[in-house]
C-alpha cells in the first residue's frame, strides 16, 4: 500500500528522521512505537504529505507522491490524519465533521447523511449541533476521528490518539479504532509511546528510537526478540546479561555469565560474546528450601533479594546472584512466599524464555 | 469653575436640541472615518493575509516596520500627504487638498498599518493545528486560507473597529488635509481645537461629548466581539491582561 524508501527529514542542521525504509500493507494496523521525541509525528506527517522529506520517496499504491502538488493533494485526499492534540474549528460538531467532504465538493444531501453516519460510529450523534469548542478532550478526539472517517480514507493515520486522555476515554478510542478497522478494512497507521497499547491494537510494529526505525516485526518478535538493547529496554526487558557461549550441541547452548551458567536455545558458536535478554515476567521465584518443577525450568539461580518495588498489582523484585536479575511477581505470590529484602531465593528461567543476541559492545 | 458647569449645560442643550451645525459636523466625521475604515479594511485584510501566509526574506523586518507605524504621528502623515496633494505636488492635479475625499485618503493611509498589523496578529492567533487539520482533510491551499481567515474573523473584526477608533479621533490629517473649513471639511476633532481656541467652550464640550460617545460605542462593540474570542487572540489584541 505504502512503500517508503530512504525517507529522511532534517530541519536546519538537526536530523529529525534518519533515512528509513518501510512498507505498510493494505488493511493492516501498523503501530509506530517509540519514546517521546523519537520522530513518530514527523514520520506520520511525511506519510500524510504535510511536510516534504529531505531525502527519499513515498510510493502510495504504486504512485510516487513526489510527482506534483496536484498529485500530492489527490493522494492526501485518500488518507486522513488524526492529530495528537485535536484542533476543532469554531463551528458545530457536524460542521467540523463535514469539512473533508466540503473540500471534495460532495453534494449537500450526501454530506448530511455521511456526517450522520460518521457521528453515529463515534457515538456523538446527540451532540451534532453543539459548538465543537465546548467539547471535552475525549469528545474532541472522537470528533477528529469522525472527521477523518467521513471521507472514507483508504489509510487512516492516528498520531498518539490517546496520549492526552484518561483510561476510560483511552479504552473507548481503542475500541473505536478496532471497530473502524473491522467495518471498513481501513489501513491504519498509529503512533504511540505505550507498548501495551501497541500490543492491543497492532498487527505489526515499527520501533523508532532517536529518529531511526530500529526494528519492524510482529508484536511477538519485538517483545521477545528485540534486536538491540535500546529496544529491549523500551519493551520492558530489565535484565540484560553479558556472557560467553561455552558449548553448543544442536542449539542447546551453555552460556557463562560471571560464575553462573545458563542453558539457552541459540545457534551461536562457542566463544561468541552474547547478551541475554530476560523478560521480568518470565522469571519465577521459589523459596530456597521449596521445590521447583525441575524438568522444564533449566536455569535455577540462587541469590539474595536486594530490592522490591511495587508495580501495580505486581512487585518488581531484584535478585543479586553475582549479576542482577529482575523478576515480576504478583503481589499475591510475594505475600504467600513472604518475600522480603535480604531473603535468599531461587530464581527460575526456562531455557526458551531467554533471548540471545550477539553482544556488540 | 462656573464656566465649566455652564458650558456643560449649554453643551447638553446643543445636543438635545440637535443643533444643526453640531449634527452636521458629527455626521461628516462619521462619514469620513467610516469611509476610511472601509477602504483601509479592503486593503489591510488581504495585505495582512498575503504577509501572514507567505514566507519571504525580510518578513520579520516588515512586520516590525508595520508595528512601528501603529504610532506614526498623525501630523507626519498629514505633512507628507500635504506635500503630495498640494497644487505643485505629484498628486496636485486631483485637487484633493482641503476636500473630504483628501481626508478619507489621509485617514485610510493612517490606519492601514495598525489594521494590517492586527490582521497578521489575528491570523497568527489561530491554532497552528487548525491549518494542519485543514490541509490533512484535503483542503487546497486556497480553501485552507479561506477557512483560517474565517476562523480569525472575530479578531479581524476587532482590528477593523480599532482602526475606526484611530481614524475618528485623529486631528493631524483632518486639520492639515481638510483645512477645517466650516460646512465642508470641519470634523469633530478640528472643530473642538478651533472652538476652544476662540473660547466657545459649550460648543467644544458638546462635540467632545459626542466624540466620547462614539468612543464608548466603539469600546462596547469591541467588547462584544472579543468576548467571543479565544484567550490567546485577546492577548494578541492587547486584550485582558489577567
Amino acid at each position: 500500500m505504502i512503500r517508503i524508501a530512504d525517507l529522511s527529514r532534517r530541519a536546519g542542521s538537526k536530523t529529525i528522521l534518519e533515512p528509513i525504509n518501510l512498507e505498510i500493507h493494505r488493511g493492516e494496523i501498523f503501530t509506530i512505537i517509540g519514546p517521546s521525541g523519537s520522530g513518530k509525528t514527523t514520520l506520520l506527517r511525511l506519510i500524510d504529505l504535510l511536510d516534504m522529506p529531505t531525502t527519499g520517496t513515498i510510493v502510495f499504491d504504486g504512485t510516487d507522491t513526489a510527482a506534483s502538488n496536484a498529485v500530492r493533494l489527490s493522494i492526501r485526499r485518500r488518507m486522513a490524519m488524526v492529530f495528537q492534540k485535536p484542533a476543532v474549528l469554531n463551528t458545530t460538531v457536524a460542521g467540523n465533521v463535514a469539512f473533508g467532504l466540503k473540500f471534495r465538493k460532495v453534494e449537500k444531501s450526501e454530506i448530511y447523511s455521511r456526517v450522520h453516519e460518521a457521528l453515529d460510529i463515534v457515538g456523538l450523534l446527540h451532540l451534532e449541533d453543539r459548538k465543537a469548542v465546548t467539547l471535552s478532550g475525549g469528545e474532541m478526539q472522537r470528533v477528529a476521528i469522525a472527521r477523518a472517517l467521513v471521507t472514507r480514507p483508504e489509510v487512516l493515520l492516528l498520531d498518539e490518539p490517546t496520549a492526552n486522555l484518561d483510561p476510560v476515554n483511552t479504552d473507548l478510542i481503542e475500541k473505536l479504532i478496532l471497530a473502524i478497522h473491522k467495518k471498513f478494512h481501513t489501513t491504519i497507521i498509529l503512533s504511540t509511546h505505550d507498548m501495551i497499547q501497541g500490543q492491543r491494537l497492532a498487527d505489526r510494529m515499527g520501533v523508532i528510537v532517536n529518529g531511526r526505525i530500529v526494528q519492524v516485526g510482529s508484536i511477538h518478535d519485538i517483545f521477545y526478540r528485540p534486536q538491540n538493547k535500546d529496544i529491549a529496554r523500551f519493551v520492558g526487558i530489565d535484565t540484560i546479561l553479558k556472557g560467553i557461549v561455552n558449548s553448543n550441541e544442536d542449539g542447546h547452548a551453555k552460556i557463562s555469565v560471571g560464575d553462573a551458567v545458563f542453558e539457552v536455545i541459540t545457534p551461536f558458536r562457542p566463544g561468541t560474546q552474547v547478551a541475554l535478554f530476560i523478560r521480568p515476567e518470565e522469571v519465577t521465584i521459589a523459596l530456597k528450601d521449596g521445590d521447583l518443577p525441575r524438568t522444564s525450568v533449566r536455569n535455577q539461580l540462587t541469590g539474595k533479594i536486594t530490592k522490591m518495588v511495587p508495580f501495580g498489582p505486581f512487585v518488581r523484585t531484584t535478585i543479586d546472584f553475582g549479576p542482577h536479575l529482575t523478576a515480576l511477581v504478583t503481589r499475591r505470590s510475594a505475600d504467600e512466599l513472604s518475600l522480603s529484602v535480604g531473603m535468599t531465593v531461587i530464581a527460575g528461567i526456562k531455557a526458551t524464555a531467554i533471548h540471545v543476541m550477539p553482544d556488540s559492545a | 469653575m462656573s464656566e465649566i458647569v455652564s458650558g456643560f449645560f449649554q453643551a447638553i442643550n446643543l445636543i438635545v436640541t440637535l443643533n444643526p451645525e453640531v449634527m452636521q459636523i458629527a455626521a461628516l466625521s462619521l462619514f469620513i472615518s467610516l469611509a476610511a475604515t472601509i477602504f483601509a479594511a479592503v486593503i489591510s485584510i488581504p495585505l495582512g493575509g498575503l504577509i501572514y501566509f507567505h514566507e519571504f526574506r525580510g518578513k520579520r523586518v516588515l512586520i516590525v516596520l508595520i508595528q512601528t507605524l501603529y504610532s506614526v504621528p498623525t501630523v507626519v502623515v498629514g505633512l507628507i500627504l500635504y506635500l503630495f496633494l498640494s497644487r505643485d505636488g505629484p498628486l496636485g492635479i486631483f485637487g484633493l487638498l482641503f476636500t473630504p475625499e483628501g481626508m478619507i485618503l489621509g485617514q485610510t493611509l493612517l490606519i492601514i498599518p495598525i489594521m494590517t498589523g492586527l490582521v497578521i496578529a489575528a491570523l497568527g492567533g489561530v491554532d497552528r493545528n487548525i491549518s494542519d487539520t485543514l490541509i490533512s482533510l484535503g483542503a487546497t491551499g486556497f480553501q485552507a486560507i479561506i477557512h483560517i481567515v474565517r476562523e480569525a474573523r472575530l479578531a479581524i473584526l476587532s482590528a477593523v473597529v480599532l482602526g475606526f477608533g484611530r481614524a475618528i479621533s485623529e486631528v493631524g490629517v483632518a486639520m492639515m488635509i481638510g483645512g477645517n473649513i466650516r460646512g465642508a471639511t470641519r470634523v469633530l476633532t478640528t472643530a473642538i481645537a478651533l472652538q476652544t481656541g476662540i473660547g466657545d467652550f459649550p460648543f467644544s464640550i458638546a462635540l467632545g461629548m459626542i466624540l466620547l460617545l462614539i468612543a464608548l460605542v466603539v469600546v462596547i462593540i469591541l467588547n462584544l466581539i472579543t468576548s467571543g474570542l479565544s484567550f490567546e487572540s485577546q492577548v494578541a489584541l492587547g486584550g485582558p491582561r489577567t
